[in-house]
């Protein structure tokens, strides 16, 4: 949380208000007020307890998954094919590193402990997006990643940027203006191996064939499958629906592909003039239950290489800390000596 | 574990003449460390010429549950907001 | 939902006068207004080799930099380290750029850092070593960006070719805080617990043999350099050790085992596709 509460003690929602003298119901209609303006619910806001917690795990999925997406792209980092494509690729990781950071801060505002909930993240009780599950054989995944991957998810952070808690829509507007790069470069550089070597455009249309339906599921079940969604919406820390969302992205992509000269593998994708959209097929539910259930082709790889990090990283942070507390004890001793000094002159 | 490297706020100025903005926060050993993590995380697109750091429990804020009292509902002195008043556009300079 | 370019919707309620988001488009170029033609009196050939290996310097730095990317102690290190491994990327690009202008051959960046072999590569070898621990890794960014630091100040003024100076003087400020970073981190791990003292220590004896190279002859950049690095470890505790420096020199093409495999795995994708442009 940010800061103390001068005056009042850390106590459960409910007391709190009540010592104030406040009921329940009554902020209950405050803050039900405050989201039907489309105003901010801010940190120090009561909240029902569900807000809090529905918050708390979405925001660390998002943060978990810009953590373990550093992973498939940052593998190609040491073999990027130029110097430029290579600065590119490290700067992007390295904004995902930060995204995570914003997320994770922002988690904190609602009562999260950062540590707990990368423990939560390795221990496998809390999840990050799907899409990281799966691998990245070739250098076109990395523009393809930046294409589908960022698009999706733009499509869905740049709504949360009207969400209704302010320290999430508040890091999704920096988010957003950082990943206006991320996509830009995916495609560039699809654009680029598209106009070059026979080599390169295999490489690009066999990218797009692996990464289409995945991205896809990156929105999540249908409509009709996803039970939580309702209230998420009406709290607006969903402000659409995953249907919504993805045909939004299937119709903002097309036009791109077509620029592009690649084929979306999908025969059931065409242009409908009655609805103003795309038709496109089914993605396989299955195959999204399976690899969000532990199933993928990467889970383990992923989660395993972000507790190594973590294992392996412990004595570097121990020594921090001992350092820190050894300073603030010498400074402490400095001062002591200097006030003895001080009133024996 | 990251729970020994407390939790400390970053406010960053983005030009002279701003004041300091609550950006996000962060986890560091000591004051030395927020700043140059302040550094890496908010200023990488050069936004900010000043950073400050705060522990986060050295953070005063005001109780949730003081909001009207504490602060005076702007409804009822509109005075304050430069919009109240209706000038002529061809008025320079204001 | 907009019907707009997402990217528009985002400025829908934001005030984009906000100077916090000052992100735009206007990036500065270095070596603006700089004249570009050697100086009478240069050697060309001397003056590329130059550049090329303080490029090679930073190339071999900014991969081992880049095998940290996901394996870093603390996220907030993570977006550190990256910081360094970019500046060291600008530097050598900048850097090969101009060995291609000034060699003769007009080589562009890519073709020295992909298509030479590492009996080609001029870096010292320090640099070159594989990453080991964080107070391994961590140690050696301080002993080569304290040098690198001494070596970019002298540049930046006296270098006479004045691509090369502005070069070193845009580096200056880049290395200044790869060098507190370090220092920092350094004095933390010499200082912290008995397990990071004892890495610390190992990490200073590993990269002992390797600091006499760094300096060549020049007697009075050694002894800037080593004034530094001792103010560092006195604070943190530990002693940089006097040994037997390695034989051989980095600069004359003397190699570890570990360049080839770092070049192997860099150039394999760009050497997969020699005729792609990326």
């Amino acid at each position: 949380m940010v800061g103390r509460e001068v005056g009042v003690s850390m106590t459960s929602t409910g007391t709190e208000a009540s010592a104030a003298g406040w009921d329940e119901a009554r902020l209950s209609e405050q803050f039900d007020a405050t989201i039907a303006k489309d105003q901010r619910i801010e940190p120090r806001d009561w909240m029902p307890d569900g807000y809090r917690r529905t918050l708390i795990r979405q925001i660390a999925q998002h943060a978990h998954s810009e953590i373990i997406g550093m992973q498939p792209e940052g593998d190609w980092i040491t073999r990027a094919p130029s110097l430029r494509r290579k600065a590119i690729l490290f700067a992007k990781v390295q904004d995902e590193a930060g995204h995570g950071l914003y997320l994770y801060s922002a988690a904190e505002t609602l009562g999260a402990d950062r540590a707990e909930l990368t423990d939560a993240l390795i221990e496998g009780r809390q999840k990050y997006s799907s899409i990281f599950n799966y691998p990245t054989p070739t250098f076109a995944d990395v523009g393809v990643i930046g294409w589908f991957v960022d698009g999706a998810a733009i499509c869905n952070q740049v709504p949360l940027c009207r969400c209704s808690y302010g320290p999430y829509a508040r890091a999704m507007v920096r988010v957003c203006k950082e990943e206006s790069f991320h996509q830009r470069q995916g495609y560039e550089l699809l654009l680029t191996m598209m106009r070059g070597t026979d080599g390169q455009r295999a490489m690009v249309q066999d990218a797009v064939d692996r990464w289409w339906w995945p991205s896809l599921m990156m929105f999540g079940p249908p409509d009709d499958d996803s039970p939580n969604s309702a209230r998420s919406m009406a709290w607006k820390i969903k402000r659409h629906s995953n249907d919504e969302l993805r045909q939004r992205f299937v119709d903002m992509t097309v036009p791109q592909a077509e620029k592009l000269g690649v084929t979306l593998p999908d025969p059931e994708l065409s242009w409908n003039e009655e609805r103003g959209h795309h038709d496109f097929g089914t993605p396989d539910w299955s195959e999204l239950q399976r690899v969000i259930s532990g199933d993928g082709p990467r889970n383990v790889e992923r989660v395993s290489r972000r507790r190594a990090a973590h294992e392996e990283g412990a004595w570097v942070r121990e020594a921090a800390t001992a350092h820190a507390a050894k300073q603030a004890a010498r400074t402490q001793e400095t001062a002591r000596t200097q006030k003895t000094e001080g009133a024996a002159a | 574990m990251t729970q020994d490297w407390p939790l400390y706020e970053v406010f960053v100025r983005g030009k002279r003449g701003l004041n300091h903005v609550h950006v996000g926060s962060l986890h560091a050993a000591d004051d030395a460390m927020a700043l140059t993590h302040a550094r890496d995380l908010y200023t990488r697109r050069n936004e900010g010429v000043s950073i400050w750091v705060v522990r986060s429990e050295h953070i005063a804020a005001s109780t949730r549950d003081e909001k009207d009292p504490f602060f005076a509902p702007s409804a009822d002195k509109v005075y304050r907001h430069p919009t109240f008043y209706d000038i002529p556009e061809d008025v320079p300079h204001i | 939902m907009s019907d707009d370019h997402v990217y528009l919707s985002l400025a829908e309620g934001h005030d984009d006068s906000d100077a916090r988001w000052a992100f735009g488009t206007g990036f500065e170029d270095p070596l603006h207004g700089v004249d570009q033609t050697v100086p009478e009196g240069t050697d060309s050939a001397q003056l590329a080799a130059f550049c090329l290996a303080l490029g090679d310097d930073a190339l071999v730095s900014a991969q081992r930099l880049a095998q940290w990317c996901t394996a870093a102690p603390e996220l907030e290190e993570e977006v550190a380290l990256a910081n360094i491994g970019l500046d060291l990327l600008g530097q050598t690009r900048l850097l090969y750029a101009r060995a291609g202008q000034v060699d003769g051959t007009g080589r562009g960046e890519d073709a020295y850092a992909y298509f030479r072999d590492a009996d080609d590569f001029r870096n010292v070898r320090l640099a070159e070593l594989p990453n080991g621990d964080f107070a391994f890794s961590i140690t050696r960014l301080l002993v080569l960006s304290s040098w690198r630091l001494a070596l970019f100040e002298r540049l930046a003024t006296t270098a006479s070719d004045p691509v090369l100076a502005a070069i070193a003087a845009k580096g200056v400020k880049e290395l200044a805080y790869h060098r507190q970073y370090a220092a920092e981190w350094v004095v933390r791990l010499g200082d912290g617990t008995e397990e990071s003292q004892r890495r610390t220590r190992d990490a200073l004896a590993a990269i002992a043999p390797y600091v006499d190279e760094l300096f060549a002859d020049d007697g009075e950049l050694r002894t800037e350099v080593l004034a530094v690095l001792r103010q560092v470890t006195d604070a943190a505790g530990l002693v940089l050790p006097e040994v037997a420096p390695v034989p051989g020199h980095g600069r004359d093409g003397d190699r570890t085992e570990h360049l080839a495999p770092l070049l192997a795995e860099l150039q394999s994708v760009a050497r997969a596709h020699p005729e792609a442009t990326w």
